[in-house]
């Protein structure tokens, strides 16, 4: 039996043994074989000395279990790290920052606590899926949606501290903006609850976030300061029905005024779903279009190209000529586009979609595509049709990127993105385009034509950069160094990541930097005061307890 | 997901300890502590927790990774659902939901315990020949 860094063998057995007391022995995982099934499927490091592995998983039941776990490892200094349902696939999935680490299995807290249909709102524990959620939902007959992520797996409660996102309107399109109050056990077994959660009998805990001073929740999110257990989400009532519309434009240059008036748009709410940018002229599909694109038998990477055309994109030697825009203009294909989601009234949707058509009209050329037009609930066929997470229903079709397919004899063992956030305007996509192209020459690594961001903040994109893990040991370790440039080249250019496999949590971390890394020293000095003995989820983040970081220095 | 007796017992006291929600029927619903899976009652276990788990990838219908893989890995040589081979064994089944395979992640025990995974096996082996 591994043993965890700092530990001695005896103390480790006591431990366990007290483990098993508290939890029941069969959720105390102790043999290999049982231990091997919290390696990251989908770690670049599988197969090597460095790949993150447990030492043991114990999964509790109760918050008063969870207490306990965290009161014996406080005890014994043994560092844990808690998983939601472990399903953070291309995050680190169900193994610790920290290898030798004690996994604290939450996926047996599965309950739904209080769905609430009249004031739209769910209270869940950190083993409920979106899976579970949305059946729920349905088999009681509520007319609520979750806003699930894409593909929808993990946990509301596990993607939303991860800080993960969706597709509905805005307020529930990022998934840790969403929730409201959480309950915390501390690092000293102590149970916390946040917001409005802090009064007791508080008749609002899942309709006022803030409570009453220092807000919190943030704190939880993306760190090691305490173990959620349980979550408030706001969900969406189900509207009364989904337009969408599609807006052409002609030139490359055109981009720029595409999203402009798109964040004009959104950010008044006359269009209120995730924007979905493409390029027809590029063959780059909607996102909304991939699942499709795979029950085709292609993929969204798939980008046949008009020999015409592919003959002038070598001579312009870019992307952005007046050659292009002549041929995209003469053929009639948009060099990009636009689609617009609105939910709400159907009659507000379609005045908002008219309105949307005036503000587009200065753009030269442009032209509009009628979309989808739902009156909801979808019927049993429409569901069959859409893009399923756009209307609040978990899939997981997008893992067919990168899963075998006609076009993809030889499948990847998983993926992880390199997602820095850039600004939400056509020339920040233009700029990241042409550096991270120019990257991607430098250092090896396939680069499309062109990419379009695939998700949306309200008011950020996220640029993603797809690469595939291995089986093989030289692939991921070349992988592992490109990825590593990127944080740098992004980072230069003023671009964070907002997410990454615990492979580089410190790396991209230590971009975080501003006044001699003031934000990482208060974490730091955060995590010593809420967490001395440094036991929960050491190194997630980038944060390590003051024992760690003191060995490491 | 089952419970033993104890546990019921346990969410049954949670339960009667909570503070009792307003009903007001037709205009607000509160519902607690509960689990949300697939109950497919009168269905045997292997079915419900191959709904639960696995359909979503290996059913039926579009957008499923687990179908489309197997499709193109045997185009048409055995099913591509595996609800319709005659040829697994439960020996392969378990390789797989324990070690993954391609994009296909490890199921852990807290998600499909081994009496699942049993139950599982026997219902995707249910149609082979003896």
């Amino acid at each position: 039996m591994r043993v965890p860094p700092g530990v001695n063998a005896s103390d480790f057995a006591a431990a366990i043994q007290q483990l098993e007391d508290a939890v029941g022995k069969e959720w105390v995982f102790t043999s290999d074989e049982d231990v091997a099934l919290y390696r990251d499927a989908y770690s670049p490091f599988m197969g090597e000395p460095e790949e993150r592995l447990a030492s043991a998983a114990v999964a509790p039941e109760t918050v008063e279990q969870v207490q306990s776990v965290v009161r014996i490892a406080n005890q014994y200094k043994i560092p844990i790290y808690p998983v939601s349902t472990g399903k953070n696939l291309g995050y680190g999935g169900s193994a610790p920052v920290l290898s030798g680490s004690v996994v604290l299995d939450l996926k047996r807290m599965n309950r739904i606590i209080e769905v609430n249909e009249r004031n739209a709102y769910a209270l869940v524990e950190p083993g409920v899926s979106y899976f579970d959620l949305y059946r729920y939902i349905q088999e009681k007959g509520l007319k609520l949606w979750v806003d699930v992520p894409d593909p929808g797996w993990g946990s509301p409660v596990g993607n939303s501290l991860d800080r993960g996102g969706g597709y509905l309107m805005p307020q529930y399109r990022n998934h840790f903006d969403s929730h409201c109050g959480m309950e915390v056990v501390l690092a000293n077994g102590e149970i916390m609850r946040t917001g409005m959660g802090a009064l007791p009998n508080s008749e609002t805990w899942q309709e006022y976030k803030s409570g009453f001073g220092p807000w919190v929740d943030g704190m939880f999110s993306q760190s090691n300061f305490g173990v959620v257990t349980k979550m408030g989400f706001w969900l969406m009532p189900e509207p009364d029905s989904y337009l969408s519309g599609t807006v052409i434009v002609p030139r490359h240059d055109d981009l720029i005024p595409l999203v402009r008036i798109l964040n004009y748009l959104e950010n008044t709410r006359v269009s209120n779903g995730m924007p979905d940018l493409a390029s027809p002229l590029l063959g780059i599909p909607m996102l909304s279009e991939f699942a499709a694109r795979f029950d085709q038998g292609t993929t969204p990477f798939d980008r046949p190209q008009d020999p015409e055309l592919a003959q002038r994109i070598a001579k312009s030697g870019g992307l952005a000529s007046p050659d292009l825009d002549e041929y995209a203009v003469r053929k009639g294909i948009g060099y990009w586009s636009a689609k617009l989601s609105f939910y709400g009234a159907a009659k507000a949707n379609a005045a908002n979609w008219a309105f949307a058509k005036e503000k587009y009209a200065e753009i030269p050329g442009v032209k509009f595509e009628e979309g989808e037009n739902y009156k909801l609930p979808l019927t049993p066929q429409q569901r069959e049709k859409v893009h399923k997470p756009q209307f609040g229903i978990p899939s997981l079709a997008m893992f067919s990127i990168g899963a075998r397919s006609a076009m993809n004899p030889a499948p990847s063992n998983g993926h992880m993105w390199f997602s820095p956030i850039i600004p939400r305007t056509g020339e920040a996509i233009f700029e990241a385009n042409k550096v991270f192209a120019a990257a991607a020459g430098e250092f090896g690594l396939p680069f499309l034509n062109f990419n379009l961001p695939s998700c949306y903040w309200e008011r950020a994109f996220i640029f993603i950069f797809a690469f595939p893990v291995t089986r093989d040991v030289e692939t991921n370790k070349k992988n592992r160094v490109a990825f590593q440039k990127l944080i740098q080249v992004a980072a230069e250019h003023g671009w964070g990541e907002y997410r990454t496999p615990p492979a580089f949590q410190d790396a991209i971390m230590n971009t975080y930097s501003y006044n001699n890394h003031s934000l990482l020293r208060f974490h730091e000095t955060v995590k010593d005061a809420v967490d001395p003995n440094g036991i929960l989820s050491a190194g997630r983040y980038g944060i390590w307890p003051k024992h760690i970081r003191e060995t490491k220095s | 997901m089952k419970k033993t007796p104890a546990l019921l017992i346990l969410a049954l006291a949670i339960l009667l300890a909570a503070k009792p929600l307003p009903a007001q029927d037709g205009v607000s619903r509160s519902h607690a502590w509960t689990t949300a899976t697939v109950k497919g009652e009168g269905q045997p276990r292997g079915y419900v927790q191959y709904q639960n788990y696995c359909s979503m990838c290996h059913g039926e219908g579009g957008g499923k990774p687990g179908t489309l893989a197997l499709q193109a890995k045997y185009k048409g040589a055995v099913p591509a659902l595996l609800e319709k081979r005659t040829d697994l064994t439960p020996q392969l089944i378990k390789t797989y939901v324990r070690n993954g395979i391609s994009v296909m992640p490890i199921f852990r025990k807290t998600e499909i315990s081994d009496a699942d995974l049993d139950a599982i096996c026997a219902y995707l082996t249910r149609n082979n020949k003896q």
